[in-house]
């Protein structure tokens, strides 16, 4: 039987890399308290794909990410990063397998005590130790570059915009060359110029680098340009998923009501 | 009811916080340059706050000594009274309380800060174990400097404390140490600056919990230096009575 999620795949993906899973969620749940939170979600992201998270504010999207990367533990569920469950994992462990994966927080999380250079040296300092000082401000370098910010190098993350520490970001998170790319609200709080920049970023760097990615989004324009697959939330679960075209053309009032936007 | 189960939970979680630190610790790989940053922050940064309280409990110790030693007609007693008052007692206590006001609230305020910026989850995010980063480095170095710092106010209160007597009566430099210290052991003076070292631990571990469980944006970050500060000192000025009975115990 044919699926929504495989007739997507078809349109959207490279052949080879249909087959190679990157992000497998697996009916999880997820409360706070009394408020449930993520209500059996279940998604797939497979290599060189992209999926963007749809959803109004408090549904569980950046939960969602949050759990993938296990900075929040999931209440029952599973969640497998290239196969392996990472449920119950020790921190070290863990460690191993963050290793494979590129955080872009929602307002950047850069570190304010160190330049911009610093911040995306800080991830190669502390994991590619065989890197000699200049090996690494080269590759600082070069990842600046890639993002137009390159004589931005020694300024602080205070005396940037918006929209450059979201670059910095990006390029910090990129650092460790991932495997898997999670961006939480990539647009949020940039102008309509620096967000189809950005999202012009990030389509390159998913066709240079063929990462496994999962965008959480409130920016439907954003979401339909960089993602392939789109799947929308609502009270934490999925309500549907599949190309944009699925979305338009689904009966279901909520998503007729979110694509009004 | 509620005070109960948050006094209960505020303590498990400090075991909980205190066993992830310890593992971080243990196990490779070391954080040396962020050590050496945080020894050069709690130890040097805090040098001249100690030298200055240090001097001024001299002062005030030598005056009060003299007068009250005068009244009962036992001033030879002078140079032994403001040596063990301030090696067995101010010395430590002092510096404990100001390295709790300007370092616990410091470390409270920064790690606070980075916990409601996302900063901490960034840097578990890029697969470093903030637990060995940003707590145990920290700790580690008031363990380590609080001694040292201890040594300093110690220093800077006998030379203070031997000057406002002095100035007021001839007394040699050399009279004073040889009076002083005449009879002592170092188990008068070795173990109360070492105890300084579980000051350190107390200011250091409190700072960091308070720090790196905070929530609520600037709110949460004054509330996270002030608690950095309060428990802190409360916990040292608690711990100092079991010390002391220990030291008397096992020491004298």
């Amino acid at each position: 039987m044919t699926t929504v999620y495989d007739n997507a795949m078809k349109q959207t993906e490279p052949e080879q890399n249909r087959l190679v899973p990157g992000v497998t969620v697996e009916n999880v749940f997820k409360s706070f308290g009394s408020f449930t939170v993520l209500n059996g979600i279940s998604l797939r992201v497979n290599r060189g794909e992209t999926l963007a998270v749809l959803g109004r504010s408090g549904t569980g999207k950046s939960v969602l990410l949050r759990l993938i990367i296990g900075l929040v533990k999931p209440d029952s569920g599973s969640i497998r990063i290239q196969n392996q469950d990472i449920s119950g994992l020790p921190l070290d462990r863990m460690g191993e397998i963050r290793k494979k994966m590129g955080f872009l927080f929602q307002h950047a999380a850069l570190y304010d005590s160190l330049t911009v250079g610093g911040n995306v040296a800080f991830p190669l300092e502390h994991h590619r130790r065989d890197l000699s000082k200049a090996e690494r401000d080269d590759r600082v370098r070069q990842l600046l570059s890639e993002v137009g910010m390159e004589r931005d190098i020694e300024k602080m993350p205070s005396n940037i915009s918006g929209g450059m520490q979201k670059r910095v970001g990006l390029v910090r998170a990129l650092a460790l060359e991932p495997e898997i790319l999670l961006l939480d609200e990539p647009t949020a709080g940039l102008d309509p110029i620096s967000s189809a920049e950005f999202n012009d970023l990030i389509l390159k760097l998913q066709r240079e680098r063929q990462m496994a990615s999962i965008v959480v989004t409130h920016d439907l324009h954003s979401a339909k340009t960089i993602a392939g697959r789109l799947a929308l939330l609502n009270q934490g679960r999925v309500v549907i998923e599949g190309a944009f075209s699925d979305l338009q053309q689904s009966d279901i009032e909520f998503v007729k009501e979110f694509l009004k936007q | 009811m509620r005070l109960v189960s948050d006094f209960f939970e505020w303590f498990g979680s400090l075991g909980i916080f205190t066993w992830q630190v310890l593992k971080a610790a243990v196990t490779p790989p070391y954080e040396w340059s962020e050590l050496i940053r945080q020894l050069d922050e709690v130890g040097s940064k805090s040098l001249p706050l100690v030298v200055m309280a240090g001097s001024a409990i001299g002062v005030i110790i030598s005056l009060e000594a003299r007068y009250s030693l005068s009244r009962f007609g036992a001033k030879s007693m002078f140079s032994s009274t403001l040596v063990y008052s301030v090696i067995q007692v101010m010395g430590p206590v002092i510096t404990g309380l100001v390295v709790s006001g300007r370092v616990g609230a410091g470390m409270g305020a920064e790690l606070a800060s980075m916990k409601v910026t996302e900063q901490i989850d960034a840097i578990e995010a890029s697969a470093i174990n903030p637990y060995r980063l940003l707590a145990a480095t920290r700790i580690l170095a008031c363990i380590l400097m609080l001694p040292l710092l201890t040594l300093a106010t110690d220093a800077c209160a006998l030379m203070t404390g031997w000057v406002a007597q002095a100035l007021v009566e001839p007394l040699s430099f050399h009279q004073f140490i040889s009076s002083g210290f005449s009879g002592a052991t170092f188990n008068a003076f070795l173990p109360p600056t070492f105890k300084t070292a579980v000051y350190g631990l107390i200011i250091g571990l409190i700072a960091c919990f308070q720090g790196m469980r905070t929530t609520g944006g600037a709110a949460g970050v004054g509330r996270a230096a002030t608690n950095s500060v309060v428990l802190g000192s409360l916990f040292l000025i608690l711990a100092d009575v079991v010390l002391v009975k220990f030291i008397l115990v096992f020491f004298h």
